[in-house]
């Protein structure tokens, strides 16, 4: 056979460029005088923020430049930090989560101590809680508070003169009145292409009403003595989904919508309910500004219609990685970022969807309606936040046993139990005690 | 991943009493050895060790067979290993008939077969994942131009990528598509080097042409199908980039390989599992390919 050889030949010629490509990469990624280079994920609302951010700063230091990387999201993109960070190959500094995927880059090894800073003090406790580790402070916030919840079409819920849910039997009540009107799908889901990571919205953002039934769950879902198959009101989540699945309140067209062709449906009233974070809203305004004024957001509904609170998430921060050789310019950065001026630049380059994690930030008072709706939420006092923020265990295969479930392809007694053998990879891999 | 590349064919060993002095001197062989040491020998070595440790961004930990055991009882490895071999099989089935057919057809005396040579060859040089693209938004159950197509005469299509029963068919379709042109180009040259005189023979003796078909060209195809199989399963069993492009194992796990539980595992930072992954598929292939190999080389040799 005459191709094994040339195909080698041509394999290694392919590892060598890219061997290659990846040491100039090396040369140019680090300390070129007065630029900062930054990673960032690919969407919407944080190009947005940091754009923003690296404007107002570039303005008042006409010397630095500051240069976006732009980087996929989802699991994909996990895996390019991870193995950037891995390989000494990270820029001047990154945008990532903070919470449970930021303890998964073993930040004591690969990221530098913050806690030591001075403008790490006008930093809320609250988002210090998912970046710390330790005595250690890894990052800082860029962005807004984010809710988990339903994002949902004003119009249709007032023309069909319904309440806000504030149980999940008051909710699949509404979805059945939007269902016999005909005029829309109560609920959208979206499961096309990289957009799986929506369906897990069901489980994820009913970490409040888990919460308020079982007060330990995170402490004991750590420590493996409680699982979500063995914990009702853990897998209410998945049991959510299967009941609006089965009952036909899902759009049609369910299996290949994406994320993005979703939030236009909710736009253009083909659908009610989308179960979504509120950083939605940014990409709403982003493709279609006039159709933000059309969506509200509660949050996902449980049984006690006197405790119906929020599942909340922190925003992403900015660390900075240990292969930084030259910091001083990232750590100037990371302080403006950290300053009330930083947070006066995110609110005039780009929309503010929930209240600052930095003391002395203030919100315009006039804000679209779901943010308004939002903020009632953290003005009663009724937020929780997502298990991620709480427990560094999150599987990785969750959004794909949440397609099946929202697909009719395996039940939620399965999926919770499915689920909680995934879990049990990633508590083994941080070396967790008890798994 | 593990490259998983065939061991050499056991016949060059048996031949091997033709001169065993090599043709050149042997530094001529330092620098392609030193490519092939840095680039596969070594990988595929390290390999092995890290399957056998709990690998993450802080070091390694020996841990043992624990990431095989993991990786047997993943729940939808089971499904993933079913669905590589209903996936292997069906590509280089439809392969091997489509190919041998097209190959006939375009090395029989035909209006522009050079044309139609090339335009069944095309589909083998496109990028890969640029096929995949292309045919998720060709496959679409809405906008899609073939369910557009199909509704046009009443029809309703099926979601063909995200129904559960249909995914992986329709991957495997497109992979035929894609692939069935190197098939082909392998027969032609099977049959173009069949002897003219077979055919001739078998006409005076007043054969049919499905009776010269199957007695004459099929039978002297068999080192062109021997090919055509190996290459194609080997394709087959480890094929991954057709499926993440397209449907990237779903809806669900319903079209996942063992290749792309592999990555995935690899996404989500289980280093040490994705590697003891690739040194089961490694050997997977390994156990399936070498018999099979040498099976039909030597029904070849026999001839």
């Amino acid at each position: 056979m005459l191709t094994t050889p040339l195909r080698r030949a041509a394999a290694g010629a392919a590892a060598l460029a890219a061997g290659l490509a990846t040491l100039t990469g090396c040369s140019t990624g680090g300390g070129d005088e007065g630029t900062l280079n930054i990673l960032i994920d690919n969407s919407e609302a944080t190009g947005q923020l940091m754009q923003a951010l690296a404007d107002a700063y570039t303005e008042a230091h006409p010397d630095v430049e500051i240069e976006l990387e732009l980087r996929p999201g989802g699991s994909e993109g996990d895996n390019i930090v991870k193995t950037r960070l891995q390989t000494g190959d990270m820029p001047d500094l990154f945008f990532y989560n903070s919470g449970s995927l930021l303890q998964a880059l073993a930040p004591d090894q690969t990221l530098v101590d913050l806690a030591g800073e001075s403008y790490m003090d006008a930093v809320t406790d609250t988002f210090k809680d998912g970046v710390r580790a330790g005595d250690a402070l890894y990052g800082v916030p860029v962005g807004h508070a984010v809710g988990g919840g339903v994002l949902y079409d004003l119009a249709a819920y007032e023309e069909l003169g319904l309440e806000v849910p504030t149980t999940w039997d008051a909710f699949m009540a509404n979805n059945r009145a939007i269902l016999d009107a005909g005029n829309a799908a109560p609920v959208i889901q979206t499961y096309g292409t990289e957009s799986a990571w929506t369906s897990q919205l069901f489980i994820l953002a009913d970490n409040y009403n888990v919460l308020a039934a079982e007060p330990d769950w995170a402490e004991a879902y750590t420590a493996n003595e409680a699982h979500f198959a063995d914990t009702p009101a853990a897998a209410a989540g998945f049991e959510h989904l299967q009941e609006v699945a089965e009952a036909g309140y899902l759009n049609e067209d369910f299996a290949s919508l994406t994320y993005a062709e979703g939030l236009a449906a909710l736009a253009a009233g083909e659908g009610v309910h989308y179960p979504m974070l509120t950083t939605a809203l940014t990409e709403i305004e982003a493709t279609d500004p006039e159709a933000l004024d059309g969506v509200g957001f509660f949050a996902l509904p449980g049984t006690d219609p006197a405790n119906a609170g929020l599942t909340t998430w922190l925003p992403g921060g900015l660390y900075l990685p240990q292969s930084n050789e030259d910091p001083g310019p990232a750590q100037d950065f990371l302080a403006f970022v950290a300053s009330t001026e930083g947070c006066d630049a995110q609110t005039a380059g780009a929309s503010v969807i929930g209240p600052y994690f930095i003391d002395g930030c203030t919100v315009p008072e006039d804000v679209p309606p779901a943010v308004a709706q939002l903020q009632t939420y953290f003005d009663a006092g009724l937020t929780a936040p997502a298990l991620e923020f709480l427990s560094p265990v999150k599987g990785p295969a969750l959004e794909q046993i949440t397609v099946e479930v929202g697909s009719g392809i395996r039940s939620a007694a399965d999926a919770a139990a499915l689920y909680d053998e995934d879990v049990k990879k990633q508590a083994q891999q941080l070396g967790l005690e008890g798994w | 991943m593990t490259t998983t590349a065939l061991p050499a064919p056991p016949r060059e060993r048996r031949r091997g009493h033709r001169s065993h002095r090599s043709h050149y001197p042997l530094w001529f062989y330092l620098p392609a050895g030193a490519v092939y040491g840095v680039l596969f020998i070594v990988p595929t070595v390290a390999s092995f060790y890290f399957a056998f440790t709990r690998w993450n961004m802080s070091g390694t930990e020996f841990i043992g067979l624990e990431n095989f055991a993991l990786f047997f009882s993943e729940p939808y490895l089971f499904q993933g290993l079913v669905n590589t071999f209903v996936y292997g099989l069906l590509t280089s089935g439809l392969k091997v008939v489509l190919g041998m057919l097209l190959a006939v057809f375009l090395t029989s005396q035909i209006i522009a077969r050079g044309y139609l040579r090339s335009v069944v060859f095309f589909p083998t040089l496109v990028s890969t994942v640029g096929v995949g693209i292309t045919f998720t938004v060709l496959l679409d159950p809405g906008d899609g131009l073939v369910n557009q197509a199909l509704a046009a005469v009443g029809i309703a299509g099926p979601g063909w990528l995200t129904d559960p029963d249909l995914a992986l068919i329709s991957v495997a379709f497109v992979d035929v598509w894609k692939g069935v042109g190197l098939a082909t180009l392998i027969y032609i040259a099977g049959v173009v080097a069949i002897p003219q005189e077979y055919f001739e023979a078998a006409e005076v003796d007043g054969a049919s042409g499905f009776q010269r078909l199957r007695h004459i060209t099929l039978p002297l195809l068999r080192p062109a199908t021997a090919t055509v199989i190996v290459l194609s399963l080997i394709g087959g069993l480890r094929s991954f980039d057709l499926i993440w492009a397209m449907t990237q194992g779903g809806p669900g796990f319903t079209s996942d390989v063992v290749a792309s539980v592999i990555f995935k595992q690899y996404q989500a930072g289980f280093w040490g599992l994705s590697s003891a992954g690739n040194v089961v598929l490694f050997l997977l292939v390994a156990a399936l390919m070498v018999p099979l190999y040498w099976k039909l080389n030597r029904k070849e040799v026999e001839r």
